[in-house]
C-alpha cells in the first residue's frame, strides 16, 4: 500500500492555558475526501493549523507522502502542495479576483508590471476544468459568498495545490451554494485532489466523505469509513453521549401577548426601507421562529425590537405598553433579552474577561454594585453559577472571552441573557457555528424558558432549528411577512417556496 | 497673471507631494505615519547642515533622504516590530524630530532660530521650453521634475506591480497576505522606508529651497500632506490633486495679504479648506482596511 498523503503522528499543542491538541494522529490516503469532525474546541482547527505551517506544534510529526516535512510557515505548507481554504476567505476584498490570485505568487520581479492578461487566461482554463465559474475581472466585495468561496478554492488550486484543506467551508454558504459545493468537491476528487474537510455537520460528512475522524477534546476518538457509520455514531463520538435532536412540543398553551409589532418599518443605515409594515404577536409560552434567507430584513427586525435601531413606522409593544421608543435599558427592564446575530460584534467584549461580559448590561444592579464599586465577590459567584449551568469550558471566569472557542463565546451570550429572568427572549442565529452539543443544549434552554412562560422570538436562517424548535413559523421575504406556518406541520419544501417569494 | 500663480502653487506644493506619497506608501500597508512632519523637519536639518559644510547641495539632498530612512525606520521598528501604537509613536518622533534640530542647531550655529545661508540645487535652464508655463518650472527645478515623475511613478507601483499589490494587501488584510506567504512584516517595513526617503525629498526641498534651515520650518506641512492623502483617498494621484489644492490655497492666501481683510483671517484659509475638504470627504473615504492595527502572527 502506498504512503498516505498526509499523516500527522504523535501532534501535541497546548496554549496559555488549553491543551488544543493532545497527542493527535491522523492519516489521509491520496484522492480521498476526509472529514474531520469534533465538536468547537474540539482542536480541530488547531490541528490543521499546524498542518499548514500557521502553528509551530510542541510535540510531533507531519508526513506528507511518506516523507518528513517541517513546516515555518505557509508559504513552505505551499510548496509542499498544501492548500487551505478558510472559513474567513483569505481574499482581499477590495481587490479583483486576478489580483486576488497574482498575490503571494513567487518568482515574479517585484516592480514589474503584472500580466494580468495571462493570469486572466489562466483563471478561465482552471475553473472551466474544475467547474468553479469566476470573473477574474470583478472586484471580491461586489460577489456573493457562494462565489467568492470559488474565487479562494481557484486560488488554492492556482498555487498548485494536490491537497486541500477545508475549514467549516459551509458555515457561510446557503443551502443552494452549498449543494453546488458539494458537486465541486466532488469534482476535485474525481481529478486526482486530496481533500481534507473540517466540519462539525455529520450530514455534510455523510453526503461527500469517504473517511471520518473524530475529534473530542484535543484527541481522535474514533475513525470511520463512511459507509460503515451513522450520524448517531458520530454524533455520540464527538459528544460523548447520545444526542436527540428532534421537536418537542410546549406543555402548556401560549398565554396573552408579550410582544406586539403592529406595521413595523425599518430602514437601513443607508436609509434603504428593510422592513416594511411588519405585524404579529408573540405570546408567553410560545417560539415565534422566523425564518427567511438572510438579507430579508430579519437583522433590521430584530435591531428595532431590540432597540438599536430605529423605527421608521408602527409601533412595537411590550406587555401592552408602547416601546417603540424606549431605550435599550429600558426594554431590558421590561424583561426584553436578546441573542445578537453576531456574537464577536455585538454580544461580547472579546478583550474582558468571562465574569466581566456576563456581568454587562446588569453592571446597576444592587446585587453587583455599590455606590462606587463594583462587588467583586457576588460578580464571581454569579459568573461561576452560570457558567457551570450553561457548561461553559474550560470553567475559568477570568480568561479573555477571545480566547473561547466560538461554541463557548455563543454559551456565554446565551448564558449571560438567559440568566437574568426574561420576560421576552430575541434569539438571533443562536446556534450558527456552534456544534452539536452545544445546539442540544441552547435549544433546550429555549423549550425550557418557554415552558416556563417565556416568548421567545427565533431568527435563523437555519430551516431545521426553525423547524424543530417553533410552534408558529412566519416566513419573511422581501423586508414582509409573506406567510405563516404552525411549526408542528412544516415542511421544509413549502417553506422554502415561501423563503424565496413563491406563493404557498 | 495667471503663470505666475501656477508658478508659485507648484513650488508651495513640492513638500505636500513629496510627504503626501510617502504617507501613501506607509498607510497603505497599514501603518499610520503621522512622522511625517518630523521626517521633514530632521530631513531639511540633514540638507542645511550637510550641504553647508560640504557646499553640495546634491550631498545635502542625499543626507536628507538618509535621515527621512532614519527617523522612518525608527516609527517602523516602534509599530512594526514593537506593534505600538502607531499615532503616538508618531507624535513622539514629532516632538524628537522638533527638539533634536533646536538643539542640533544650537550646538553647531549657534542660532536658535536659523543656519546660516547655504547654496541650493541649481536651476536648469532649457532653451525653448523655459518660458512655458507650468511645464517650464518643472524642468527648471530637480526636485520639481522628481515630483512630478514620483507621482505617476508611485500610482503605478502600487497598482501594477506584484510590490504594490503586496504592499495594499498588508494594508487590508494582512492575514490573507500572510497565508500566502508574504512577509507582512518586511512589507510594512518597505513601505515605511519609501515613505520616509520620499518625505525627506520634501524635506530637502524646505531648506534647499529657502537656502536655510529654520527652527520649526515642516510647519504642520506633514499634517497637511495627510490631510491630502485622505483627500485624495490614499492614491498617489489622488494625494497629488490634494496637495495642488492645499498649495493653491496657501498661494491665494499669500497674495491676499496686504489686502482690506486682516492678515490672520487670510492666513486661516488653507486651513479652513483643510477642514472644509476633510469634513466632506473624510466620512466617504475609504482607508486601507487594516491601517493602525499592529499585525500578530500567532493569535
Amino acid at each position: 500500500m502506498s504512503s498516505p498523503a498526509v499523516e500527522l503522528l504523535d501532534i501535541h499543542k497546548s496554549f496559555s492555558r488549553v491543551k488544543a491538541n493532545d497527542g493527535v494522529n491522523l492519516a489521509v490516503a491520496r484522492g480521498e475526501i476526509h472529514a474531520l469532525v469534533g465538536e468547537n474546541g474540539a482542536g480541530k482547527s488547531t490541528l490543521m493549523k499546524i498542518l499548514y505551517g500557521l502553528y509551530a506544534p510542541d510535540r510531533g510529526e507531519i508526513r506528507i507522502d511518506g516523507k518528513p516535512a517541517r513546516f515555518r510557515g505557509p508559504a513552505d505548507a505551499l510548496r509542499a502542495g498544501l492548500g487551505m481554504v478558510h472559513q474567513h476567505f483569505m481574499l482581499v476584498r477590495p481587490f479583483t479576483v486576478v489580483e486576488n490570485m497574482l498575490l503571494g505568487r513567487e518568482g515574479v520581479p517585484p516592480v514589474l508590471p503584472m500580466d494580468r492578461v495571462a493570469a486572466s487566461r489562466e483563471i478561465r482554463d482552471l475553473s472551466g476544468r474544475y467547474a468553479l465559474d469566476v470573473e477574474p475581472g470583478a472586484v471580491v466585495e461586489d460577489l456573493p459568498v457562494g462565489v467568492q468561496q470559488r474565487a479562494e478554492i481557484l486560488r488554492v488550486l492556482l498555487h498548485g495545490a494536490s491537497i486541500l484543506i477545508f475549514d467549516e467551508p459551509t458555515a457561510v454558504l446557503t443551502p443552494q451554494e452549498a449543494t453546488d459545493f458539494f458537486r465541486v468537491l466532488g469534482g476535485l476528487r474525481d481529478q486526482g485532489k486530496t481533500i481534507l474537510l473540517i466540519t462539525h455537520k455529520l450530514d455534510e460528512v455523510m453526503q461527500v466523505a469517504d473517511r471520518v475522524t473524530v475529534m473530542r477534546a484535543g484527541r481522535v476518538v474514533g475513525e470511520r469509513a463512511v459507509r460503515d457509520t451513522s450520524p448517531a455514531e458520530l454524533a455520540r463520538l464527538m459528544v460523548g453521549r447520545d444526542v436527540a435532536l428532534g421537536r418537542v412540543e410546549g406543555e402548556a398553551p401560549a398565554g396573552a401577548p408579550v410582544l406586539e409589532v403592529r406595521s413595523l418599518g425599518v430602514r437601513d443605515s443607508r436609509r434603504i426601507a428593510r422592513v416594511n409594515s411588519v405585524s404579529f404577536q408573540v405570546r408567553a409560552g410560545e417560539i415565534v421562529g422566523i425564518a427567511g434567507v438572510e438579507g430579508n430584513g430579519q437583522t433590521e427586525l430584530v435591531e428595532a425590537i431590540a432597540g438599536l435601531r430605529e423605527v421608521e413606522a408602527g409601533t412595537i409593544h411590550m406587555d401592552g405598553r408602547d416601546v417603540t421608543g424606549s431605550r435599550v435599558a429600558q426594554r431590558q427592564r421590561s424583561g426584553l433579552v436578546h441573542v445578537p446575530e453576531d456574537r464577536q460584534r455585538r454580544g461580547l467584549v472579546l478583550e474582558m474577561s468571562l465574569a466581566e461580559n456576563l456581568l454587562l448590561g446588569r453592571q446597576r444592579e444592587s446585587e453587583f454594585s455599590g455606590r462606587v464599586l463594583l462587588r467583586a465577590e457576588p460578580i464571581l459567584r454569579m459568573a461561576r453559577r452560570l457558567s457551570e449551568e450553561f457548561d461553559v469550558r474550560p470553567r475559568d471566569v477570568s480568561l479573555k472571552t477571545r480566547d473561547f472557542s466560538g461554541g463557548n463565546q455563543q454559551k456565554i451570550v446565551v448564558a449571560r441573557e438567559l440568566g437574568r429572568a426574561p420576560r421576552l427572549i430575541v434569539a438571533s442565529q443562536p446556534t450558527r457555528g456552534v456544534d452539536i452539543g452545544a445546539i442540544e443544549f441552547i435549544h433546550a434552554r429555549l423549550r425550557e424558558a418557554r415552558d416556563q412562560g417565556v416568548a421567545v422570538l427565533l431568527v435563523s436562517a437555519d430551516l431545521r432549528e426553525v423547524m424543530s424548535l417553533s410552534d408558529r413559523i412566519l416566513v419573511m421575504y422581501g423586508g414582509r411577512v409573506v406567510g405563516e406556518v404552525p411549526g408542528r406541520d412544516a415542511r421544509e419544501d413549502r417553506l422554502g417556496t415561501l423563503m424565496l417569494g413563491g406563493a404557498a | 497673471m495667471i503663470a505666475p500663480f501656477l508658478s508659485q502653487v507648484l513650488r508651495i506644493s513640492v513638500p505636500y507631494l513629496f510627504a503626501a506619497l510617502g504617507g501613501t506608501f506607509s498607510e497603505r500597508g497599514g501603518t499610520i505615519n503621522i512622522a511625517l512632519e518630523g521626517i521633514l523637519l530632521t530631513s531639511a536639518f540633514a540638507a542645511a547642515v550637510t550641504t553647508y559644510f560640504t557646499h553640495d547641495p546634491w550631498l545635502g539632498l542625499a543626507a536628507a533622504v538618509l535621515a527621512g530612512l532614519l527617523t522612518a525606520l525608527l516609527h517602523a521598528v516602534i509599530c512594526v516590530t514593537f506593534r505600538a501604537d502607531q499615532i503616538v509613536s508618531g507624535i513622539a518622533i514629532n516632538l524628537l524630530a522638533a527638539g533634536l534640530t533646536k538643539f542640533l542647531l544650537k550646538e553647531i550655529f549657534g542660532s536658535s532660530s536659523n543656519s546660516p545661508r547655504v547654496e541650493g540645487l541649481p536651476e536648469w535652464h532649457l532653451a525653448g521650453v523655459g518660458g512655458i508655463p507650468v511645464l517650464g518650472d518643472i524642468l527648471r527645478s530637480p526636485l520639481l521634475l522628481l515630483a512630478a515623475i514620483g507621482v505617476p511613478v508611485g500610482h503605478f507601483l502600487l497598482y501594477r506591480t506584484p510590490f504594490g499589490l503586496r504592499l495594499r494587501a498588508c494594508g487590508e488584510h494582512p492575514e490573507a497576505a500572510d497565508a500566502l506567504g508574504v512577509s507582512v512584516t518586511r512589507i510594512r517595513y518597505t513601505g515605511i522606508l519609501i515613505s520616509g526617503a520620499v518625505t525627506a525629498l520634501g524635506g530637502a526641498w524646505l531648506a534647499l529651497d529657502q537656502h536655510s534651515f529654520t527652527d520649526g520650518m515642516s510647519g504642520g506641512r506633514g499634517y497637511i500632506a495627510l490631510a491630502a492623502m485622505i483627500v485624495g483617498k490614499w492614491s498617489p494621484l489622488g494625494a497629488a490633486g490634494g496637495c495642488l489644492l492645499f498649495g493653491a490655497a496657501e498661494t491665494l492666501q499669500i497674495r491676499l495679504q496686504g489686502g482690506a481683510v486682516p492678515t490672520q483671517f487670510i492666513q486661516m484659509i488653507p486651513y479652513l479648506l483643510t477642514m472644509v475638504v476633510l469634513a466632506g470627504f473624510i466620512g466617504r473615504a475609504a482607508a486601507p482596511r487594516m491601517s493602525g492595527v499592529p499585525y500578530r502572527k500567532e493569535e
